[in-house]
C-alpha cells in the first residue's frame, strides 16, 4: 500500500514543500466547506433568520446582513457557485489555450498563421471592459454565462504560451525521431509534446482559476450579475449597496472578501509548488535544504583550519 | 617524471556528494592524485565513476545538489577550495582552463569566434583590443583555423574547427593545467587523430599540463604519462601508462583492458566486465568492485582495501587486497 506509485508521488511532492501542503489544506478546506454548506450552516442562506445587520455573536458566527440573512451560510453556500464559476472557466480557458496553442505551434504554416491572428484579435481586446459589456449586452447573468463569457474571451495569453512552448519542443530531436519511426500526429501532439507542458498548463489553469474568480467577483460587484442568486460576488455587491462600511457593519463586507482572498493565496502556493516539482532547475527540492546544511559544515570546518 | 619536482596540482582526500531526497551519493570518494608540471595524465573509468564530477571538482564549478564535502585541491601550493569569488575567477582560465565534452556546444552561437577568444583574454588581462586580437589570430593559426575565419559564426564551421577553437580558447591564456572532458568523442576518429597531434605540438611549445579523461584507453595508451583508473567515485589503481596497460594490477583494470580490442594482435575474444556498476545510494562495507570481482575473498567484503604503493613494478598505486598480499600478479 505505502509503495504505491502514486503515494509514492505524494510523498514526494509534499516532503519538505511547505508551500504545496499549505495550498492543499486552505484549497480542500474552502472546498469542502462550500461542498458541505448545507450541513455545517443550518441557516437557508436566502431565509431571514435575525434583525439586519447584527454583528458576529455565538448565534450567527460572522452576523448578519442588512436583509438579516446569515453571513456565514451565505459564504459558504456562495463559495459553491463562485468556486464552480472559477473552475469551469479555467477548465474552458485551458482546453481553449491547450488545443488552440499545440495546434499552431505543431502544424504551423497556415494554421499556425490563422490561429495567431484569432489570438492576436482576442488578445488586443481589453478584457475587464468585455466582459463588462458581454455582461451588460446579455442583461443580468447567471453563474453559468458570467463562466463562460470569461472561458471564452481569457484563453489568448494562454494559446500564445502553450505555442511558443510547442515551437521549441517540436524542434527538439526527439520529435524527429518520433516522426521518423512514423508515428501518429495525433501520437506525436498527445504523448510527445503534451507531458512536456504540463508544467505550463496546469499553471496557466491555476492563474486563470484565480483570475475568474477575481473577475466573477468582478462583474457581480459591478452589479452586471443575478443578484438574486447567492455568490461571493453577490455578497459584495449587497454589501456595497446597503453601505455596510458606512454603518459599521464591517462584516458584510470583510467576510466574502477575506473568502476571495484566503481562496486565491491557497491556489497561487499550490501553483507555486507545482512549478517546483515540474521544473527542477529552481532547486527548490527537500534536498536542497540538506545541500545547504551540509555546505554551511564544510566551509566551517575548512575554516577552522 | 615523478618525485623531486614540486605538484603543480595536489588533489588531497577529495569527495564529492550528489545530495539527493533519497540519499547521498559519493560520486568522488577519496580521491588522491598528484599533477606535475607538464605531464599528461589521464582519467579513465567507467560511466559515473567520477572522472568528470572530479574534473569539475578542480576548478570548484560545482553546484547543488554537489557538493565537494571533504578534501584539498592544492593548485601550486594555494588551495582551490578555499578561494574568494575574486580569487576563483582570476584562477580559473588563467591557470587551469577546462575543454568540456560537447566542448564544440559551448560555443555562443551568436558571436564571432573572434569575439568569443578576445573576451576570454580581456576578461583575465589588461591589454588593447588590438593586441587581443593579434592573440586571437596567432592562437587560431596555432591549432590549424585561417585568420580569416575570426569572423565566423560557430555554425559556420564544422565539429572539429568547433573543437579546435574551443581548444584555442582554452589555450589562450596560456594556463598551467588544461582539463580535458572528454573532448573529443563527439568527432571521428580522423578528426580526433588530428587535433591530439596539434594539442602535442602546442603542448611541446607551450608546456601545460593535461588531465585527460576519457573512457577510451586505447587513446590514453597512446596520449598519457600516467593513467589513474576510476570505479564507483574511488581511485583504484594509478601508474605510468606503460606499466598499467601491459600490467594491470588491479582486477577492475584488467576487466576495462581485456573490453578492448586489439588492431594489431589476434582476434581474441572481448571478455569484458560481468555485472553493473555499483549503486552509489547503497554501498557495501568492503570493496566496491566486490560483487564483479573474480577474486572476491572474505577480506574484499570486511575490509576497504586502501590504495597503497607497490614497490614493483613501477611506484605502481593499487587498491585491491589480493594485489597487497602479493596474489595476483
Amino acid at each position: 500500500m505505502l509503495s504505491h506509485p502514486v503515494i509514492k508521488f505524494l510523498r514526494r511532492f509534499y516532503r519538505g514543500n511547505t508551500a504545496a501542503i499549505l495550498g492543499t489544506i486552505i484549497v480542500s478546506t474552502v472546498i469542502l466547506m462550500s461542498a458541505f454548506a448545507s450541513v455545517i450552516a443550518e441557516n437557508d442562506p436566502k431565509k431571514r433568520v435575525a434583525r439586519g445587520h447584527q454583528p458576529p455573536s455565538a448565534e450567527l458566527l460572522l452576523g448578519s446582513t442588512r436583509s438579516g440573512k446569515d453571513v456565514f451560510s451565505q459564504v459558504l453556500h456562495g463559495g459553491k457557485i463562485s468556486l464552480m464559476v472559477a473552475f469551469g472557466a479555467a477548465f474552458i480557458t485551458t482546453i481553449i489555450a491547450v488545443a488552440v496553442g499545440v495546434s499552431a505551434g505543431y502544424f504551423g504554416g497556415r494554421v499556425d498563421e490563422f490561429l495567431m491572428s484569432l489570438t492576436n484579435i482576442i488578445l488586443v481586446f481589453p478584457q475587464l471592459p468585455l466582459l463588462i459589456i458581454l455582461a451588460a449586452f446579455l442583461g443580468q447573468v447567471g453563474p453559468l454565462v458570467i463562466a463562460m463569457i470569461i472561458g471564452l474571451s481569457s484563453w489568448a495569453w494562454g494559446a500564445r504560451v502553450i505555442r511558443s512552448q510547442t515551437l521549441a519542443i517540436r524542434n527538439k530531436e526527439f520529435i524527429l525521431a518520433a516522426e521518423v519511426m512514423g508515428e501518429s500526429k495525433w501520437r506525436i501532439i498527445l504523448v510527445e509534446i503534451l507531458p512536456n507542458l504540463i508544467s505550463i498548463v496546469v499553471g496557466g489553469a491555476m492563474g486563470t482559476c484565480i483570475y475568474a474568480l477575481m473577475a466573477e467577483a468582478g462583474l457581480e460587484f459591478l452589479g452586471l450579475g443575478d443578484p438574486t442568486i447567492v455568490t461571493w460576488g453577490t455578497m459584495l455587491f449587497w454589501a456595497q449597496s446597503n453601505s455596510a462600511f458606512i454603518v459599521g457593519a464591517w462584516w458584510d463586507m470583510v467576510v466574502p472578501g477575506t473568502a476571495i482572498a484566503i481562496f486565491g493565496g491557497g491556489l497561487a502556493l499550490l501553483n507555486i509548488s507545482i512549478d517546483q516539482i515540474s521544473n527542477p532547475k529552481l532547486k527548490t527540492g527537500s534536498y536542497i535544504k540538506t545541500w545547504r546544511r551540509m555546505k554551511a559544515e564544510v566551509e566551517a570546518r575548512r575554516a577552522q583550519s | 617524471m615523478t618525485g623531486i619536482r614540486e605538484p603543480l596540482l595536489s588533489i588531497s582526500d577529495l569527495c564529492v556528494d550528489y545530495i539527493t531526497d533519497d540519499g547521498n551519493a559519493r560520486a568522488v570518494n577519496k580521491v588522491n592524485l598528484d599533477i606535475y608540471p607538464g605531464e599528461t595524465v589521464g582519467l579513465a573509468g567507467e560511466s559515473g565513476c567520477g572522472k568528470s564530477t572530479l574534473a569539475f571538482a578542480i576548478a570548484n564549478l560545482h553546484n547543488a545538489p554537489a557538493l565537494i564535502s571533504g578534501g584539498q585541491i592544492n593548485f601550486q601550493g594555494q588551495d582551490v577550495l578555499t578561494m574568494s569569488p575574486e580569487e576563483l575567477r582570476q584562477f580559473r582560465w588563467s591557470k587551469a582552463s577546462m575543454v568540456f565534452q560537447s566542448a564544440m556546444n559551448s560555443l555562443n552561437p551568436v558571436i564571432t569566434i573572434g569575439d568569443q577568444l578576445v573576451d576570454v583574454v580581456l576578461a583575465h588581462e589588461t591589454i588593447s583590443i588590438a593586441e587581443a586580437e593579434k592573440r586571437a589570430i596567432a592562437m587560431l593559426d596555432m591549432v590549424g583555423i585561417h585568420a580569416s575565419r575570426m569572423k565566423s559564426y560557430p555554425h559556420q564551421l564544422s565539429g572539429g574547427m568547433r573543437q579546435r577553437v574551443v581548444i584555442a580558447i582554452a589555450l589562450i591564456l596560456r594556463p598551467k593545467l588544461i582539463i580535458m572532458d572528454e573532448p573529443t568523442t563527439a568527432l571521428d576518429v580522423v578528426v580526433e587523430r588530428d587535433i591530439m597531434d596539434q594539442l602535442y605540438d602546442l603542448k611541446e611549445e607551450l608546456g601545460f599540463a593535461i588531465l585527460f579523461i576519457s573512457h577510451d584507453l586505447g587513446l590514453m595508451g597512446q596520449i598519457t604519462d600516467r593513467i589513474g583508473i576510476m570505479y564507483a567515485g574511488k581511485m583504484v589503481e594509478l601508474g605510468e601508462t606503460e606499466g598499467i596497460i601491459a600490467n594491470p594490477q588491479h582486477p577492475y583494470t584488467q576487466g576495462l583492458l581485456r573490453s578492448f580490442p586489439t588492431i594489431h594482435g589476434p582476434k581474441e575474444r572481448l571478455e569484458g566486465i560481468p555485472g553493473h556498476p555499483l549503486n552509489l545510494l547503497d554501498v557495501p562495507d568492503g570493496c566496491y568492485f566486490q560483487d564483479r570481482c573474480s577474486q572476491c575473498d572474505t577480506i574484499c567484503i570486511d575490509m576497504m582495501p586502501n590504495i597503497e604503493v607497490l614497490k614493483v613494478p613501477d611506484e605502481r598505486q593499487v587498491a585491491c587486497h589480493k594485489v597487497v598480499q602479493g596474489e595476483v600478479l
